[in-house]
Parts: C-alpha cells; sequence; structure tokens
C-alpha cells in the first residue's frame, strides 16, 4: 500500500518540479570561491552532524532563475516559525531513530532467540515513524504553512496518516509496547549459571547503603557512575534469557511475532524525501539563529527580474555582513558590525580603502556571500535587500601562501584576473581583494586603472579592495567606500565602511589618554 | 556529621576564590607574613588563616561563635592539637590507599571504596574514643554541638550496620540483580538487590527445575564477558554510593580538618605573641551601622612579628566618624597606624583576638586597601594613571559599610591635582556609606577636610621624632610640614659625624 507512485515523491521542498533537480541550476563554483570568501567553514558547518543526508551538493549549487529562488524562500519562511521548524526536527529524530533500528535489524542473526530480537527491533523502527509522522501531522495542521511546497506535502501527509495501513499500525505498536515494558525480570547470576526469574520487588541495594553513610554528607560529591551506553546489540545470552522470558511471557511474544510478519515495507518515499530535504533550510535556520540572537538580522531578498542593477531594480543591502565571521563572533555573544551596500544610477564597482584590518575584506566577502546566499534560495545577511541573480560569482584574492617571486606572483594573479574577465558577463559578481598589490604603486594604479575600466565596460558588479586611492574616483561607474576608525583614537577601527572619497590619511599614530579613566568617572561610578 | 566550628550552621566555604583585590590587601597590610607565623610550617594552616580573614563574618553572632569556640581551643590546645593531627591523618590515610577511582569499572571502583572506607572507620573510631575522653573540659555552644554530635553518630550499632555493609559488599553468594527489556528487546535497567532471605533457596531449586536456568560454558569466552558485563552494570550504582560515601567521609575529615587549621593557627600566634611580650584582647564587635570605632593600645602585630620587640601602640576614638586622616611626620607611624588598624577590623571579623588593649568597631562589609606602590619607577603621568585604575577597581568593588585603607594615594601627581582628586573621593566614599582611613602628605587634601567636613572626620598627626622610636599618633589639625626635613638633616648630618 503506497501512496507515492513508484517511489517517486509526490512533493519535493527543494525543487518546483521534483524531477527538476538536475535542470534549473547553475554550475557550482571552483574551490578558490569557497576558501575566498569563508564559505567552505559555513558549508562545513551546515553539513557538520548531517551526514546521513547528503546536503552537500544542495549548498554547493546556485539557482540561477527567479522563480525558482522565490519558490525556496517560500519554505524557508515557512520554517522560520519557531513551531513549524521544531516540529520538523522532531520528526527528523525520529525517523533517524526508525531508520537505526531498520539498520541493525538486518545485522541481527537468524538464530538468536527465536527471532524474539529481530521482531523487537522491528517493532522500534514501527514505533518510531509511526510517532514521527503522526506528531508531524497533527504539528503541520495546526500551523500557518503558505509555501507552495509544504502546503502540498501537508495534503499528501493527511491523505497518509488516513489511510487503514498506517492507522491499524499505531494500534498494534502501542499494544505490543506496553506489554513488553510490563515485563520486569531477575537474574540471579553465580559463577556461569543464571536463572531467569520474575522480580519481586526487592529494593535498590545502593539506596540501603546511601541511607547508611547518609549523616556523612557534605554537599555534593563527584559521581563515581561508569557510563555504560544501551545495550544495542544482539547477543546470545540475552538471546537464552530471551527464550526463557518466551515461555514464562507467551502472549506478548507471539503477538510480536505476528506483527513482523504481517508489515514488510514500512517507510514512504515522499516522506523520506521530505525529511532529507527540509533538512537544508533546518540546518541553515540553525546556523543563522545564534547570529539573530547577538542581534544581527536576516532576510529574504528581493530577486531582480531585469536586468542586473538597471534603472528599475538597484542593488541595495542594508546592514549586511560577513556570515562566517558572524558565526565566529556569535559563539562569543558578540555580533558582527554591519554594513550596507547601495549602487544608484550606472554604479558598478565598490572600490574599498582605508586601514590595515579595517574591515575592508570582509566587506569584500559579505557582498560576494550575500549574492551567492541569495541564488541559494535561502535568507541573506542584511535588515533588507534587493539583489540580482548573478550567473558566476568570481573571487579574486591574493595568494598569500605561494612562495613565489614577486613577478611569478603578480604573474598569476593576472592571469587569473584575464581568465574571470573572458568569461565575465553583465550578470556576474566579481570579488577582488587586494589584488595587484605585489608590485609597486605606480604599477598598481595602472594595472588597477586597466581592469576596472575593463569591468566597467562588461557591466559586471564588482567589489575592488586597494590601497590605491586614485582607483576610487576612476570613473562613473566606481564608488568610493572608506572602512572607519574611531576619530578620538585613530589605533580603534570601527569596521565600518561609508560613502566618501578616499583621503589616504595616517592611522599609525596612537594618542594619548586611551584608558579615560578620569576623575569624574570614578566619582560618577561612585554615586551612581 | 558537621564540623560547625567556623558557623553555627554551615562549613567554612575554603574553596572559594580569593577576592579581586586580596593580593594587594594582603601585600598592604603584611597578611602572609602573619599568616605564615600561625601556621609554623604548617602550609594548611597559613593558607586556611589567610581565608579566615580574607573572608571575615559580617555577622557579630558568628564573630562571637568564633570567639567563645577559640576560647575553649586556647584552653585546650592539647585536645585539640590531637582532633586535628586525627583529621589529617585521616585526609593523608586515604591518599595513599593504591589506584585511583577508574570509572570504567564499578568493581575497581567498589573495590577502593570498600577499602577507603575500611580506613576511615578505624579513624572515625578514634575521633569517637576522644570524644568520649575529653567532651567534658569543653565549653563553647560550637564544641558541645560537636562531641554531642560525635557520641549520637558514631555509636557502637552504627558500627556494626557499617562492618555488614562491607561483609556484603563482596558478594560471595552470588548476585541477584532485575532488569527490563529495553528497545530491540536488549535488557536494560540492571539493578542489584540483596537476596532475599526467607524461601529463595527453594524457589531457586524449582526455578532450575523449570529449565529457567542456563549455564554459559567455561569455553564460551564471549558469553562469561556478557554476564560480567551485567554484573558490572548492576554493580554501578552500588559502587557509586560507596565511593560517594567514601567521598562524603572524607570531606567530613577535610572539613575538619580545615576548620581546626583556623584554630591551630589562633593558638601558634598566641603563643608566640605571648613570647614576643604582645597583649591581645577579645574585641567587641558590633552590627553594620553602629557608630562604635575605637581602639586602644593597639598595634601593628605583623611589625611585632618582624622586629621581634615592642613597638608603639596607639588610641582612636572615632566613634560616629566616617573618616580618619592621618597627617605628620615622615616615620612618625602613620603607616604602621593604618594596617595595624586595618589588621584589626580583619581578626575581629575572622573571629580572632586582635592586637590591642581594647578595640570596638562595627563589622564591615569588606576591607579593601589602595597604596603607595613604590615599585613603580615608571613616568610620572604612568603612575597616576596607574593608581586610578586602581583606584577605579576599587570603585566597582566596594561596597556601602566598606572599609576604604588609603595610604598615601594620588601622591604621585602634583600637590594640588592629588588633593583635587582624593576630595572629591572621599566626599564620595562618605556619601556612598564606606569608611576610610586616610594616610596622607596632602596638605591641601587634608587641610580642606579639616575646614570643610571636621564633624564626620577624625584628625591624627604623627608628631616630630626626636628619637629612634616614634611617638604616638595625637588628635590635632594638619600641618604643612611633615618634617621631611628633620630627616633629611638627621640621615646626612648623621652621616657626616
Amino acid at each position: 500500500m503506497e501512496l507515492s507512485s513508484e517511489g517517486r515523491p509526490a512533493c519535493s521542498v527543494l525543487f518546483e518540479e521534483p524531477s527538476q533537480e538536475v535542470t534549473g541550476q547553475g554550475e557550482a563554483p571552483g574551490p578558490d570561491f569557497w576558501k575566498d570568501l569563508h564559505l567552505e567553514e559555513v558549508v562545513a558547518a551546515l553539513v557538520a552532524r548531517r551526514g546521513q543526508y547528503d546536503l552537500e551538493q544542495f549548498f554547493r549549487t546556485p539557482l540561477v532563475d527567479p522563480g525558482a529562488v522565490r519558490y525556496r524562500q517560500e519554505v524557508a519562511r515557512d520554517l522560520e516559525d519557531p513551531a513549524t521548524a521544531e516540529c520538523t526536527r522532531a520528526f527528523a529524530e525520529g525517523m533517524d531513530r526508525a531508520r537505526s533500528f531498520l539498520r541493525g535489524m538486518g545485522q541481527i542473526r537468524d538464530d538468536f532467540g527465536g527471532g524474539h530480537y529481530r521482531q523487537a527491533w522491528f517493532l522500534d523502527a514501527a514505533d518510531n515513524y509511526w510517532s514521527a509522522v503522526s506528531r508531524l501531522h497533527d504539528g503541520l495542521a495546526s500551523l500557518a504553512v503558505r509555501s507552495r511546497a509544504l502546503l502540498c506535502f501537508r495534503e499528501y501527509l493527511s491523505r497518509y496518516v488516513r489511510s487503514e495501513h498506517f492507522v491499524s499500525m499505531g494500534a498494534e505498536v502501542r499494544g505490543l509496547r506496553d506489554d513488553l515494558a510490563a515485563i520486569h525480570y531477575a537474574l540471579f547470576i553465580k559463577g556461569p549459571r543464571v536463572t531467569v526469574a520474575h522480580y519481586e520487588g526487592w529494593p535498590d541495594y545502593s539506596t540501603e547503603i546511601e541511607r547508611t553513610f547518609r549523616r556523612f554528607r557534605q554537599g555534593e560529591v563527584r559521581d563515581f557512575l561508569a557510563d555504560f551506553r544501551d545495550q544495542r546489540d544482539a547477543n546470545h545470552v540475552q538471546a537464552r534469557v530471551l527464550e526463557r522470558l518466551a515461555r514464562q511471557h507467551p502472549g506478548p511474544f507471539a503477538r510480536l511475532a505476528a506483527f513482523y510478519a504481517g508489515r514488510d515495507r514500512l517507510l514512504d518515499p515522499t516522506i523520506v524525501a521530505f525529511d532529507r530535504e527540509v533538512q537544508f533550510y533546518l540546518s541553515y535556520l540553525e546556523f543563522a539563529g545564534p547570529l539573530e540572537q547577538v542581534g544581527l538580522s536576516l532576510c529574504y531578498p528581493e530577486i531582480c527580474e531585469a536586468e542586473m542593477n538597471d534603472g528599475r531594480c538597484q542593488t541595495h543591502v542594508e546592514e549586511s555582513f560577513d556570515i562566517a565571521l558572524a558565526a565566529r563572533l556569535a559563539t562569543e555573544g558578540t555580533a558582527a558590525v554591519t554594513n550596507d551596500i547601495a549602487l544608484s544610477g550606472p554604479e558598478r564597482i565598490l572600490v574599498v580603502t582605508g586601514p590595515n584590518s579595517g574591515g575592508k575584506t570582509t566587506f569584500a566577502r559579505m557582498f560576494g556571500q550575500v549574492h551567492f546566499l541569495a541564488s541559494l534560495g535561502l535568507p541573506v545577511p542584511g535588515r533588507s535587500a534587493r539583489l540580482s541573480l548573478a550567473d558566476r560569482i568570481f573571487t579574486h584574492f591574493e595568494r598569500e601562501e605561494r612562495l613565489e617571486t614577486l613577478h611569478g606572483k603578480l604573474q598569476d594573479e593576472l592571469i587569473r584576473v584575464r581568465g574571470i574577465l573572458e568569461r565575465a558577463t553583465n550578470k556576474s559578481v566579481i570579488v577582488m581583494n587586494e589584488s595587484f598589490a605585489s608590485t609597486t604603486l605606480a604599477d598598481s594604479r595602472f594595472i588597477g586603472t586597466r581592469v576596472l575600466e575593463k569591468v566597467t565596460a562588461e557591466g559586471a558588479l564588482c567589489v575592488y579592495v586597494t590601497f590605491v586611492d586614485e582607483l576610487a574616483s576612476l570613473n562613473k561607474a566606481t564608488v568610493s567606500m572608506v572602512a572607519e576608525v574611531v576619530p578620538e583614537d585613530p589605533e580603534v577601527r570601527t569596521f565600518k565602511l561609508t560613502r566618501r572619497p578616499a583621503d589616504g590619511r595616517a592611522y599609525a599614530k596612537a594618542l594619548a589618554n586611551k584608558h579615560g579613566l578620569t576623575y569624574t568617572r570614578v566619582v560618577a561610578e561612585l554615586t551612581s | 556529621m558537621k564540623a560547625y566550628l567556623l558557623h553555627p550552621d554551615k562549613d567554612f566555604d575554603f574553596r572559594r576564590d580569593l577576592p579581586e583585590g586580596s593580593d594587594e590587601l594582603s601585600q598592604d597590610l603584611g597578611l602572609d607574613i602573619l599568616c605564615t607565623e600561625m601556621g609554623r610550617g604548617d602550609r594548611l594552616v597559613s593558607e586556611i588563616c589567610k581565608r579566615a580573614l580574607v573572608f571575615g563574618s559580617k555577622d557579630t553572632a558568628t564573630i562571637g561563635y568564633r570567639q567563645r569556640v577559640l576560647y575553649d581551643c586556647l584552653q585546650h590546645s592539647g585536645v585539640v592539637g590531637e582532633l586535628y593531627d586525627l583529621a589529617v591523618e585521616a585526609v593523608d590515610a586515604e591518599r595513599q590507599i593504591w589506584g585511583l577511582y577508574n570509572r570504567s569499572s564499578p568493581r575497581a571502583v567498589l573495590s577502593r571504596a570498600v577499602r577507603v572506607v575500611e580506613t576511615f572507620v578505624g579513624y572515625l573510631r578514634r575521633l569517637r574514643r576522644l570524644s568520649d575522653e575529653h567532651a567534658d573540659e569543653f565549653s563553647s555552644d560550637g564544641f558541645a554541638r560537636f562531641f554531642k554530635m560525635v557520641s549520637e553518630e558514631l555509636d557502637d550499632a552504627y558500627f556494626a550496620e557499617v562492618q555488614d555493609h562491607l561483609e556484603r559488599l563482596k558478594f560471595r553468594g552470588g548476585m541477584l540483580i532485575s532488569a527490563g527489556l529495553g528497545p530491540g528487546n536488549t535488557a536494560k535497567g540492571f539493578v542489584l538487590h540483596l537476596r532475599p532471605g526467607r524461601g529463595w533457596r527453594e524457589r531457586l531449586a524449582a526455578l532450575r527445575r523449570s529449565g529457567d536456568t542456563f549455564e554459559v560454558p567455561t569455553r564460551d569466552e564471549a558469553g562469561l564477558k556478557i554476564l560480567d558485563e551485567w554484573e558490572l552494570r548492576s554493580l554501578n550504582l552500588v559502587a557509586n554510593a560507596v565511593a560517594q560515601s567514601a567521598e562524603h567521609i572524607r570531606s567530613f575529615f577535610t572539613v575538619l580538618e580545615t576548620e581546626l587549621a583556623f584554630y591551630v593557627g589562633c593558638i601558634n600566634l598566641r603563643a608566640r605573641l605571648s613570647e614576643l611580650g604582645g597583649a591581645v584582647c577579645v574585641p567587641e564587635p558590633l552590627p553594620p551601622g553602629e557608630p562604635a570605632w575605637s581602639a586602644e593600645g593597639l598595634y601593628d602585630l605583623v611589625l611585632v612579628l618582624r622586629s621581634g620587640g615592642r613597638v608603639v601602640d596607639n588610641d582612636m576614638g572615632a566613634d560616629g566618624k566616617s573618616l580618619v586622616v592621618v597627617t605628620g611626620a615622615n616615620q612618625g607611624g602613620k603607616s604602621t597606624f593604618l594596617r595595624s588598624l586595618g589588621l584589626a577590623q580583619l581578626m575581629m571579623q575572622a573571629g580572632m583576638f586582635v592586637a590591642a588593649s581594647r578595640f570596638r568597631a562595627a563589622v564591615v562589609t569588606g576591607v579593601l586597601s589602595h597604596f603607595k606602590r613604590e615599585e613603580d619607577a615608571s613616568l610620572r603621568g604612568g603612575k597616576l594613571d596607574e593608581e586610578l585604575r586602581r583606584m577605579s577597581r576599587i570603585v566597582r568593588r566596594i561596597s556601602s559599610g566598606g572599609l576604604l585603607l588609603c595610604n598615601e594615594s594620588f601622591a604621585s601627581t602634583n600637590e594640588q591635582e592629588g588633593s583635587e582628586i582624593a576630595l572629591e573621593l572621599v566626599r564620595a566614599m562618605a556619601e556612598a556609606g564606606v569608611k576610610v582611613v586616610y594616610v596622607t602628605h596632602l596638605f591641601e587634601l587634608a587641610n580642606r577636610l579639616w575646614s570643610e567636613d571636621r564633624d564626620c572626620a577624625l584628625f591624627l598627626r604623627a608628631p616630630r621624632r626626636s628619637g629612634a622610636q616614634p611617638f604616638k599618633l595625637v588628635e590635632g589639625a594638619p600641618e604643612p610640614s611633615a618634617y621631611g626635613e628633620d630627616l633629611y638633616r638627621r640621615i646626612f648630618e648623621e652621616d657626616a659625624t
């Protein structure tokens, strides 16, 4: 009795057409991209502890169709409701347990305990599956679900749980569970000899010991309990105990055998597919949770249908941040500094200047990340965002780890940038960080100018981090962004970038009086 | 079983972290010198005495409780020493029992725990004998409670009960275990039981006949290992219970050792001061906020311990005052006075005697010190900076009802700036209910306090000295000169002759 036809899921939460998995997707970017934008660690965190779902390909593959992005955004919005997410998470845990019992079943030897073992494992699988599905159904039924994907799935689920197959399974599982749980037996072990008997309510010896020594109790002491994991493996000694228990309690064991014989295919393909695909969203929302807790926002970007950044739909992101950095900072309870991106008119290139460690590279990463995450159909760092989907995102970062001659390094950089410029279109995003720094200032200025002129001509969106102030005012496409410091103490970076002309100020000087521990503040603190 | 020798109703917490600023206080008042003397080579005694001083009680009832226990200790120092040695030996004996608790093996845990309990039982019996012999001689409520507890809790019936458990824990006749069916019909929830007495043998025989007994063949190593694991699982709770009981007994001895260590330190100090001719008195603690703040014959006992001889003592009558300003001659005994006052306050609140012929004061919520750091040879500005930073930490830590000891604070800047900072600070402290004792050369500070805040302050002055010994401090208006010139002249003219 299968409701899904021939193992093909009835609905998918990732693709509008469940078969679309192979079409409508862009090309997964190359290895440099993940490293440069620090997305490697983000993907690693997203798939961590979720190995069983094999999610990585979904996180690595961008969508190129705005409609496909919106389909996922709907699902993500639904799952942002904590009740919906919690309901789905509980379901996943139940499914996990069910699968582990099914796996374990296959490993039990035939001659163990007259099948009492295998049957019991099957019962546990069915029990976990039944409760997981029922709770998911009850949960979803009472929740305000709006996405096309979840509405489809909910509809499917409600037909499934009303089916006779599912209803009767639940009743049998519960009856058997109660029967087996009621069996409390005693073992008398002396040497190699074991006697199986009924338990007669004797007290726990450890409580008697505790009672004797209670008078010495001084407070909490550490515990000396060995950490025995629950026995999950079948063994032949327990098999012999089970044979005797089956004789002592014939009813429950006979019913268990009948249940096992009567049910074969347990898991429904549409439900299995949902279980896997929904993890794509859950892992991302879990990842984003700590960021929101420290006060950062994520939002659903409006995706431009028209040409990139043309007059009708201009790139605009408010209070965004580097998601990888923010995740690290959030573990310490601090929020990453946020920055805005706004392009208007002919502007296409953000030229970023300012002091060392002032947040320039972070800004560049943020720009690339926002575009990539948007193309996965997921919320992006920021309070609000309007973006175009990029056909490709290119990164060009300084490769410090390579021990090459200056000439070799610059040459390598130029080769890489040529490759980018050859492939980039007016729908591409290019992130360039400290490019061409391994040469004289005049050279840097010259090469930078040439490269940015080409980018301008192509019409790609670009971030260009540089020490060369002149590049910030190259042409009408460039916008100058400057990383700021605290005016009273130039040693302190704000990590804020503002839109203003590059001014090449020297920031190395420290000012005195930075402790700020003045007499007035001492008095203020005392009398407050 | 609670020692309760430092508090009538709770253990002394000797594990908590020393508060921030206690290092500075120790250094400024010479607490380490004092505690080393109290320990006489016993580091535990020194350590506990230091904690008792740093974490003084704010409760006059508790202070009185300790004063009475201490009186007993000084009267019966021999018995108290014996009790202390017994506790120390018991704690050491446990440490010397071979093996660590290996948590992965309940059987190993049980075996060590049984040996530890057996060892402790010996010391408990000795404790009982000591109590039987000497309980009558003690008069304080603290010791009366302690000895009564020992004779009630450690009676013969109790020792027999413990012995019975130690015997049963060898499980010579087999193990009776109960369990249930867990996931996948595995066994779960192993619990160990004592074998029921009546009719058990007969029932066992019947079960054997009906085929409910099976035997794991001796060649079946895997099977025997499973049986062993079941036994281990069922021993887990029992082993834990015995090991935790052993820990509890150990912590009883540890607390006893710790609390007695304080009194042993007091006994040592009293003996040493007697040798040196230093008088002590039982101070009179008053509840916080009481105006009492006075002393007679107050001296710096750390100086006595260090110099081994007599030192100048001082009187102070600051009842109802919140500020004591000490000015006057260089080397005139100002710092010594400041230290003696701080030490007396700490020792009183620890429950000790104090180095004075009379001391009467309200308890304070905390004592903090801000002494000039001579060793800081950095720039002038940097030094003020350092002083301010230190003071700002103090401001964050101190609370209403506290006591702040200032020694030449803000002397690292010019007189006017230093006075200005200090004046507002002192006034803010007074406003917040913090008592301040301020030793200073800042004439402008002292003079302004004299003319504007005389009602709430006591002014003491070190008189110009004429010989080797400084004079006692006298009450009176601050003077513009500290007679530094005198000192200079004395040193240089003495050199010249």
